[in-house]
């Protein structure tokens, strides 16, 4: 189902500047959100995350998601947080997700449940972020559960975490990453980023603990598309930085602008971040609005004919981004 | 009983006098003897955990987990993190350091770094903390840490994951690491 040289794995391998999106799931018995969302974002992107019940509100499980992903021939990137599930739930679902052809996975603690729908459930937390990269990367290289028991086969996973630059202790978070690839994440996909010299600052020490060169740093871009979602983005979303600058040009765009306003200022991000060495891509997050996901790659000049698998063959091009 | 909410929780004495504090209770010898005498007797082990607690609840928000990383944190527990992080802060801190779940309370992880690396233990920061035993909560982490249980609960400062060490029981296999 996936197309050789078309999924992250080997975009990363291959050093193309790689895109990936992120899906939310919808609320209900249904797949044909997904599948209709993944259609359309097929030949855009390298990959698309499902989310894992974002923010603590229940939706079709990012498992689900990602295999749905899969018949639609795009490779996924399964979300799994610590939050819901305790170190047997969370091995035995990395274990399947491997066996169902779900190789990507990114390793998150979550949301705390009180943002959710069901504040009142009981958070779990049993590992923590760091402590799954690391169970991941055991049972993948070592075939070995965390009780000690062997695991044949062992699942064959590309083990990815998140790191926020932005929320403090802003001077702390390299090494944080730095933690997390040393326990074994391979890439890395970061919060939005609104902020590309504060981004930029991050990427220096990033550099300067070589991580970079251990693991693909792939920066989140999202356009805020409403004053309300401005207003959601600044208040509701915890760890998420909109610097003033980036509001008050959304807002002088006036309302009927403002999606128009908000392509713009994600072309040019991504503009100023493909400049920036050691990254690796984008990752982008439009949260619902995943239909203007391939208008953002058109805009910001990608060579998307990587994308295309319709395309044959000799319109492969290898590294498209400087 | 369940242990108390998980509230950040800025610890009532200074990091200085704690490490050197730290000093005097490192295992020895007596300790160890201690220890070993205290838990096998329960009519010992029960007041001795309970003042255990009274004291590390008021000094650290304590919540009895069992198995303490304060020597390592900047004497500032993880455990009263709302989402107990054991290798450092979520990605929710709000801009102010307050935490996600109880904005008014400072990150548990902020104060952690502060007071790690104004105390010159900067590279306790970088240890890999294993997941911990879930069993051990209630238990005594002072009898744990005297008779050497708690040794392998993290890595050396910049130590690689490797080999598998992670779970428990403690399990080394003779294979290499997987390099990029």
């Amino acid at each position: 189902m996936i197309v050789s040289g078309s999924g992250l794995v080997e975009a990363l391998r291959a050093g193309r500047f790689v895109v990936t999106a992120e899906l939310g799931p919808p609320r209900g018995a249904d797949t044909d959100v997904v599948r209709k969302k993944g259609r359309a974002l097929r030949g855009w992107v390298d990959a698309v995350n499902i989310t894992d019940n974002q923010g603590g509100f229940v939706r079709l499980s990012s498992l689900a998601g990602s295999l749905v992903l899969l018949d639609e021939g795009v490779d996924p990137v399964m979300q799994l947080t610590a939050r819901d599930r305790n170190r047997i739930a969370l091995q035995s679902d990395l274990v399947s997700a491997a066996a169902l052809g779900v190789r990507n996975v990114l390793l998150l603690s979550g949301d705390h449940p009180s943002y959710g729908d069901h504040p009142d459930a009981k958070p779990v937390f049993d590992l923590d972020s760091t402590q799954m990269v690391w169970t991941a990367r055991n049972l993948r290289d070592h075939g070995q559960l965390l009780s000690g028991r062997s695991l044949d086969p062992p699942p064959d996973l590309h083990i990815g975490a998140v790191e926020n630059p932005f929320a403090p202790p802003v001077g702390f978070r390299a090494r944080r990453l730095a933690k997390k690839v040393r326990a074994g994440a391979e890439y890395v996909q970061t919060q939005l980023v609104f902020d590309v010299g504060a981004f930029a600052g991050w990427m220096a020490e990033v550099r300067d603990l070589g991580l970079h060169e251990r693991a693909h740093i792939i920066a989140g871009i999202g356009p805020i598309v409403s004053p309300q979602a401005l207003e959601h983005m600044r208040t509701k979303v915890p760890g998420v930085h909109v610097p003033d600058a980036v509001a008050t040009r959304l807002l002088r765009a006036g309302t009927e602008g403002f999606t128009e306003e908000a392509l713009r200022v994600c072309a040019e991000s991504i503009h100023r971040i493909r400049a920036i060495e050691g990254v690796s891509g984008i990752h982008l997050m439009a949260f619902g609005r995943e239909h203007l996901i391939p208008e953002i790659v058109d805009r910001s000049g990608l060579d998307r004919s990587r994308f295309d698998m319709n395309a044959c063959g000799s319109r492969e091009r290898s590294a498209d981004a400087g | 009983m369940p242990p108390p909410r998980a509230v950040p929780t800025r610890p009532a004495l200074s990091s200085r006098t704690l490490y050197r504090l730290h000093r005097l209770l490192e295992p020895n010898g007596l300790y160890r003897f201690v220890a070993r005498v205290v838990e096998r007797h329960a009519w010992l082990r029960r007041p001795f955990t309970r003042t255990e607690e009274s004291v590390k609840r008021k000094v650290f928000g304590c919540r009895m987990c069992g198995q303490c990383a304060l020597p390592v944190t900047g004497y500032a527990c993880p455990m009263t993190c709302p989402k107990q992080l054991r290798n450092g802060p979520c990605g929710g801190v709000l801009p102010d350091g307050g935490c996600e779940v109880y904005p008014g309370e400072r990150c548990v992880w902020l104060i952690a770094v502060e007071r790690a690396e104004a105390g010159g233990h900067a590279g306790d920061l970088e240890r890999l903390h294993r997941p911990i035993d879930q069993r051990q909560w209630g238990e005594s982490s002072w009898i744990n840490y005297w008779q050497g249980r708690d040794d392998g609960l993290w890595t050396e400062p910049g130590g690689r994951a490797t080999p598998v060490d992670l779970g428990l029981p403690v399990l080394v296999t003779g294979k290499g690491d997987r390099e990029r």
